[in-house]
């Protein structure tokens, strides 16, 4: 009888998540999101400018942002991240010898998932994981190095586009896990990421317009005038996070890796244009 | 008879007397809770009502996430229900982006009076 009870009880919260989640294939997800988008911002929904973020549907904000990119805050970061790629790790070879001469093509490769492993492997993931590899210490996850050699391989790959498919049935599950957490209400403020990024893009907390979420992966590490540096998405999901007074995660956890992957199939078609600049 | 008449007279100026006095004490304990309760609203480690809602009078550049929180008597002629929906926005609406201040704890209990009759006077 308890049993039956618990079963009961396991079962209604599995519907409540999915009624505010909408089971869905990540092609399906795709559609209804973007229609969603179209339907309500209207004339100015041209997705694939979301990867401008706010910038994408304001007009005056997009002005003063242009200035800033003629001569970019991420500039200094692009040359660091170029100086740490060269230099030579205490074996002789460099970042090189993992990510090969021709990185063009590299940012566009994340982030994947591990069959294997059965995990999301990112590029920050992997930039850390070539300097272990080499009996290197790891840098630390959220700015300083590890963002500006991710700026480097970012800038390599301008242009490129973002293409992520979960065609498995693991893949799908981490997929599912980030659009769980995406959907998911927490904190004591009782949140989504989809109450500000998608229900409300483009209306306004305080002064601040809220950037669609199609296209948040596109473009980090992100320079923010706020930081002041560049940090890393995670970074950026640990802040959203703390504003809406929920525990964030760790950079790199299981969980902001599920949300990156499933934030990436969202944006897939859409071009790559990292490094960016924010207020 | 004359006198009787006097004596309701004095009855009747007295009790408006004493009206008078209790309802310029009501007065003037209601205008400090609605300032109180102003500060809590506006305050954003407490309500920041702005964030969200346009409030006349409350301060520059309000979000318009929600709507503009004016002529509140109108809309909740019921202050209980002006308050229910302060407390928790979720029995309106199960799926609101707003706060549930009160059932998460984010304002007292105290606080939430005072939000309410600020919210109230607007
Ligand atoms: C209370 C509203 C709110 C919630 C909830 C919220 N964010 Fe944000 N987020 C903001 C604001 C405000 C900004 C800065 C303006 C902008 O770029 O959208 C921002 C910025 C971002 C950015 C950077 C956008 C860019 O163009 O560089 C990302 C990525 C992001 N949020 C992801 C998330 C994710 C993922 C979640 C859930 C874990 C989340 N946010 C929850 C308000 C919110
Ligand atoms: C993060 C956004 C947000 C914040 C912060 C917020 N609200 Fe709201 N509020 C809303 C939205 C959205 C609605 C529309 C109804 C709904 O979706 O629940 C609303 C509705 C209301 C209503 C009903 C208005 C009507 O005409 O039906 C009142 C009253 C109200 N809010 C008061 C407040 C007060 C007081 C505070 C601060 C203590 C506050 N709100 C903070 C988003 C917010």
């Amino acid at each position: 009888m308890k049993k039956m009870f618990t079963l009961f009880a396991l079962l209604a919260i599995s519907l409540s998540t999915i009624v505010t989640v909408h089971a869905g294939t990540p092609a399906e997800d795709t559609e209804a999101l973007r229609g969603y988008l179209q339907k309500t911002l209207g004339s100015k929904a041209n997705l694939d400018e979301f990867i401008n973020g706010t910038y994408a549907l304001n007009e005056d904000a997009r002005e003063q942002w242009m200035e800033i990119e003629e001569f970019p805050p991420y500039e200094i970061d692009l040359e660091k991240g170029e100086e740490i790629w060269e230099k030579p790790f205490k074996n002789g070879k460099s970042f090189a010898s993992c990510f090969g001469d021709d990185i063009s093509g590299t940012r566009a490769k994340y982030p994947y998932h591990d069959e294997e492993k059965d995990t999301i492997v990112t590029l920050e993931g992997d930039i850390n994981k070539c300097l272990k590899d080499n009996g290197e210490k790891p840098f630390k996850w959220k700015k300083g190095n590890i963002a500006a050699v991710s700026a480097h391989i970012a800038y390599a790959g301008r242009g490129g586009k973002i293409d992520v498919q979960p065609k498995t049935k693991k893949a799908i599950a981490w997929y599912n896990k980030g659009k769980t957490f995406f959907y998911s209400k927490r904190g004591q403020l009782n949140m989504s990421c989809a109450d500000c990024h998608v229900y409300n893009a483009n209306k306004k907390v305080r002064a601040e317009p809220l950037s669609p979420a199609l296209g948040h992966p596109s473009h980090f590490p992100v320079f923010r005038s706020k930081w002041g540096n560049l940090g890393t998405l995670h970074r950026r999901y640990g802040g959203c996070n703390k504003n809406i007074r929920a525990k964030p995660f760790k950079a790199q956890s299981d969980q902001y890796k599920a949300l990156e992957y499933f934030q990436a199939v969202m944006s897939n078609g859409l071009v790559l244009n990292g490094p960016g600049a924010r207020k | 008879m004359r006198k009787s008449f006097r004596l309701v007279s004095v009855a009747i100026s007295t009790l408006t007397l004493l009206s008078v006095v209790s309802i310029a004490t009501v007065n003037a304990s209601d205008e400090s809770v609605i300032k109180e309760g102003k500060k809590i609203a506006l305050n954003n480690k407490k309500g920041n009502c702005l964030a969200c809602h346009l409030i006349t009078g409350g301060g520059e550049q309000p979000g318009n996430i929600g709507p503009p929180l004016i002529v509140m008597k109108a809309r909740f002629p019921d202050k209980e229900v002006l308050k229910a929906q302060i407390s928790d926005a979720r029995d309106k609406n199960p799926n609101s982006i707003m706060p549930p201040f009160g059932a998460h704890g984010i304002l007292t209990a105290d606080e939430l009076d005072k939000v309410t009759e600020y919210i109230y006077s607007l």
